[in-house]
C-alpha cells in the first residue's frame, strides 16, 4: 500500500516538471493529507497513518498545466495527415478531445460528432474506400470499443484500413471513483484483437508516436485492415516534462507485396494459352490505378471478366464484362484467375441449402484455378471469414493490384500473332454476349414496372435518370443499380460491408460522402430500412456537418434476408409457412423514415408508394443535396 | 449419391402423382396466397423475379406439370412446399394467378430503361 501511494505521488509530481517544482510538490501534498484525515476504511489505514506528516501547506495548489501529452498526440495525428476524427465523445479521451479542438484548432483533423461508435467506425470504413487511406476514430476503451466492435469487424472482413485510438486509464491509483473504473480495462485491445491487424498500448509519448506511425504503416500495407492504439488517460492529461525531446518518426509506407516472378510467369503462361480464361475480381482495385490495370489485363487477353464488386474493379458497360452471365462463363472456363476473391470456393461451386447441404463444382474438369490474394498473408484463426478452402493450381500470396503490372507485361511477352487473332475473335464473341445480356437486363427491369410496392428495378432506373449526367458516386447499396448504372470511374462505387453486419450502410455512406465532398461528387446511397434502424443518428451527423448525400430508402419493411431464412425453416419443417413475418418485419406500425430524417435535420420525402411520384421526389431531394446538405427519399419497395 | 437417388425417386413419384394439365384455379385467391405463403419473398409480389433470390415466374409460367413438381420437390435452392402445407387446390389458384399476369411493355418503349 505504501508503495502504491508513492506511485501516486510520483504521477502527480509529473505536474512539477511543467508547473514549477516546489509548487507542484506542495500541490500533491494537499489531497494526500486530506485522504489521511478520512476515517479508516480498511486494514491499510494504520499503515497510512504511520507515514510522516508532510508539514503545513505553504503555497497554493497548482491546478493548471501547459502542454498536456494530448497536445503531442494531436501533433502525431496531424503528422499522419488525418483530415477528420470520427467520434462519439468519451471521458477516457477527454484530454485528446480538448487538444484536438483547442491546441489543434479543430482542423486537420476536424472532430466529426457521431452518435454511436459503430457509426464512427463504419463512417471511417466508407471514407477509407473512397479516399484510399484510413481516418482516425476515437472511442472509449471499454464501452466505446464494445459499440465499435461490429464496425471494426466489418472493416476487417472488407480489408479496409481504420485507425482506432481508444482512451483508457490503466493506473488504478489515479482513476476517478465510480464510472471511470467501469470504463477502464487491463488489456483494452483484446476484445477486437482477433479482427484487427495490430494494436499497442503505448507507455510514453515517444512510444505513442512510434506506435502511431507503425500502426498507420501496418494498416495501409495490404491486406489493409483496422489497427488500434490505446491512449492512456494519464499520458493524455499529464503535462509533458519540460525539455523532453519527442520525435515523430518519418512516415514511409511499405510497398505492397507483389507476386513473385515465377508465379507471375506461370500465371501468364496459363492465361495466354487458355481458350476461355475468366478473370474474377472482388476487392482487386485498391486505388484509382486498380481499375485501369485490371482493364488493361482483360483487354490484353480479351478475356471474360466477372466483377464481384468488392471494389470498383471494372467498367460495367465494358464489352468484356460478363458479370450478368458469371455462372455460364465460369462453367466454360479452362483457366480462372481470381483477384482478391473473398470466396473463391463459393465462386466455383454450387452450394445447395436444403435439409442435407450439398455442393458440386460448376467448373469443368481440369480447369486451372489461379488466385492472387493479399489475404493469404494475414489469415487469422478465430473468426472464419476466410471461407472454404479452394482447390487451386497456383496461388500467390500477394496484392493483386501490385501484381497486375508484372502480369500484364508477362502476358504481352507471350502473345504471338496467332494468339492475338484468337483473342480478337474471343473478344468479339464476348462483346456480343455482353450486349445480349444488357438487353435481357433491360427487358427484366420492365416487369412489374408500374407496381406498388415499387420494383427495385424501377427505383434504380429512376435514380439513374436523375444522376447520370452528374459526377456521381454510389456510396451505399448495390442491387439493380449495379445492373442499370454505367460504372465507369474508380469512385463510382465502394463495395459492400465485408462482414454483412447490419448498421454499416447508413454510416459508411455518410463517411464516403464526406470523402467525396471535397471533390464535388454527388454521393448517392440506396439505403436499406433495417440497416438504418441500427443507428439512425448518423442522419443527424450528416445534417450537422453538412455532408451532401442523397439516401434513397429501399424500404421493404423487413429484415428481408431473415424473412426468407425463416420461410425456409418453416417449409423444411412443413409448418407455419404463413408466419415468416414474425420477428422479421418492420410493420405495425410502419416506420416513417421521412419524418425520422426531418427530425434529424435532414430533408425527408415519402413514403413513396406510387412509382409516378418517385421521379419528382428525387428531383426535390437532389436540389437539397446540390446545396450541400443531406436528403432522404423513402421508397416503399418490393422485397428485392 | 444415395441422397441423389432418393431425390430422383421422390421426384419421379411426385411427377407421377401430378396432373399433367393445369387444373382450374382462382387467380384472385392465388394472388393472395402468393403473398400469404411467402412466394413473393423471393419472386416479388408480381412474380417478376427477385435479384439473387428467385427467378421470374410470370407471365407465361412453366407448364403446370413442371412447376407443380418443382414446388413439391425443388432441385435447386427453393424451399419445398409440400402438399401438407400447400394443397393442390391452393397451388392451382397460385398457378392461375401466374398465368393471368400481364405482359409488361417492351423495355424499348420505356425511356428510363434506355439511358
Amino acid at each position: 500500500m505504501a508503495k502504491s501511494r508513492k506511485l501516486s505521488v510520483g504521477r502527480r509530481s509529473f505536474l512539477k516538471g511543467a508547473a514549477g517544482g516546489a509548487a507542484a510538490l506542495v500541490a500533491t501534498s494537499g489531497p494526500i493529507k486530506s485522504q489521511q484525515a478520512e476515517a479508516p476504511r480498511n486494514g491499510s489505514a494504520p499503515i497510512l497513518a504511520k507515514e510522516p506528516d508532510p508539514g503545513p501547506v505553504s503555497s497554493v495548489e497548482v491546478l493548471t498545466g501547459d502542454h498536456p501529452g494530448s497536445d503531442f498526440m494531436v501533433d502525431v495525428l496531424k503528422a499522419l495527415g488525418f483530415e477528420y476524427v470520427f467520434a462519439n465523445p468519451g471521458s477516457s479521451f477527454r484530454g485528446l478531445h480538448e487538444s484536438l479542438v483547442n491546441y489543434g484548432g479543430n482542423k486537420n483533423p476536424e472532430f466529426i460528432t457521431c452518435c454511436h461508435e459503430e457509426s464512427s467506425v463504419a463512417m471511417a470504413h466508407g471514407y477509407a474506400k473512397v479516399e484510399g487511406k484510413p481516418i482516425c476514430v476515437l472511442a472509449h476503451g471499454t464501452v466505446g470499443l464494445q459499440h465499435a466492435s461490429m464496425g471494426i469487424y466489418n472493416a476487417y472482413c472488407d480489408r479496409a484500413p481504420v485507425f482506432m485510438v481508444i482512451g483508457n486509464t490503466l493506473d488504478a491509483a489515479t482513476r476517478r471513483p465510480g464510472v471511470e473504473w467501469a470504463h477502464s480495462v487491463q488489456d483494452a485491445a483484446v476484445m477486437v484483437r482477433d479482427f484487427t491487424k495490430w494494436d499497442d498500448t503505448p507507455a510514453s509519448l515517444q512510444h505513442f508516436a512510434e506506435s502511431a506511425v507503425r500502426a498507420y504503416k501496418i494498416a495501409t500495407t495490404p491486406p489493409t485492415m483496422p489497427v488500434l492504439l490505446v491512449a492512456d488517460g494519464d499520458l493524455q492529461e499529464t503535462p509533458m516534462p519540460a525539455g523532453e525531446r519527442l520525435h515523430i518518426p518519418k512516415i514511409t509506407l511499405a510497398s505492397p507485396p507483389q507476386g513473385d516472378s515465377g508465379g507471375v510467369a506461370e500465371a501468364a503462361k496459363l492465361l495466354v494459352a487458355a481458350a476461355n480464361p475468366v478473370l474474377i475480381a472482388d476487392r482487386c482495385a485498391r486505388t484509382p490505378a486498380g481499375m485501369k490495370l485490371f482493364t488493361e489485363l482483360a483487354e490484353t487477353l480479351q478475356a471474360a471478366v466477372v466483377n464481384q464488386n468488392g471494389r470498383m474493379n471494372f467498367p460495367s458497360r465494358h464489352p468484356l464484362d460478363q458479370s450478368e452471365r458469371a455462372r455460364a462463363v465460369i462453367s466454360e472456363a479452362d483457366v480462372i484467375l481470381g483477384l482478391e476473391v473473398w470466396d473463391f470456393w463459393g465462386t466455383v461451386n454450387n452450394f445447395r441449402d436444403q435439409l442435407h447441404r450439398t455442393s458440386q463444382p460448376i467448373t469443368k474438369a481440369g480447369a486451372k484455378m489461379i488466385s492472387i490474394s493479399a489475404t493469404d498473408l494475414n489469415t487469422r484463426s478465430n473468426y472464419q471469414d476466410f471461407q472454404r478452402f479452394p482447390d487451386l493450381d497456383l496461388s500467390m500470396a500477394a496484392d493483386s493490384e501490385a501484381t497486375l503490372p508484372a502480369l500484364i507485361e508477362a502476358c504481352k511477352r507471350l502473345i504471338t500473332a496467332d494468339r492475338k487473332r484468337a483473342f480478337e475473335e474471343r473478344g468479339k464473341k464476348l462483346a456480343e454476349a455482353h450486349a445480349q445480356a444488357e438487353e435481357r437486363t433491360r427487358a427484366e427491369a420492365a416487369y412489374a414496372w408500374d407496381s406498388s410496392p415499387i420494383s427495385t428495378a424501377r427505383m434504380a432506373a429512376e435514380i439513374w435518370a436523375k444522376v447520370k449526367d452528374k459526377d456521381w458516386s454510389l456510396v451505399g447499396g448495390r442491387g439493380w443499380a449495379m445492373r442499370l448504372f454505367n460504372f465507369d470511374k474508380h469512385y463510382r462505387h465502394v463495395g459492400g460491408s465485408g462482414g454483412a453486419g447490419e448498421g454499416y450502410g447508413a454510416p459508411s455512406s455518410v463517411g464516403a460522402a464526406l470523402a467525396n465532398k471535397k471533390y464535388g461528387r454527388l454521393s448517392v446511397s440506396i439505403q436499406n430500412d433495417g440497416d438504418l434502424m441500427y443507428a439512425p443518428g448518423v442522419l443527424w451527423t450528416a445534417a450537422h456537418h453538412k455532408i451532401p448525400l442523397l439516401s434513397v430508402m429501399h424500404n421493404n419493411r423487413a429484415y428481408h434476408q431473415e424473412v426468407m431464412h425463416l420461410q425456409r425453416m418453416a417449409n423444411r419443417h412443413q409448418r407455419g409457412i404463413t408466419t415468416a413475418d414474425i420477428g422479421t418485419t418492420l410493420k405495425d406500425p410502419f416506420i416513417d423514415y421521412a419524418t425520422l430524417a426531418r427530425g434529424m435535420g435532414v430533408h425527408g420525402e415519402g413514403p413513396i408508394t406510387d412509382p409516378k411520384d418517385l421521379g419528382p421526389a428525387l428531383a426535390r431531394a437532389l436540389d437539397v443535396v446540390s446545396r450541400g446538405e443531406p436528403a432522404l427519399v423513402d421508397v416503399v419497395t418490393q422485397p428485392r | 449419391m444415395r441422397l441423389l437417388m432418393i431425390a430422383m425417386i421422390a421426384s419421379g413419384l411426385a411427377a407421377a402423382q401430378t396432373p399433367a394439365a393445369a387444373p382450374a384455379g382462382n387467380a384472385q385467391n392465388g394472388k393472395k396466397l402468393f403473398a400469404q405463403y411467402g412466394c413473393f419473398q423471393c419472386h416479388g409480389y408480381e412474380a417478376q423475379g427477385g435479384l439473387g433470390t428467385g427467378p421470374r415466374l410470370a407471365p407465361k409460367p412453366l407448364p403446370w406439370a413442371a412447376l407443380s413438381r418443382y414446388v413439391r420437390q425443388p432441385a435447386g435452392q427453393m424451399p419445398p412446399y409440400t402438399a401438407k402445407v400447400v394443397s393442390d387446390k391452393d397451388l392451382a389458384d397460385i398457378y392461375a394467378f401466374l398465368s393471368t399476369q400481364p405482359t409488361p411493355p417492351p423495355a424499348k418503349s420505356i425511356p428510363l430503361l434506355n439511358n
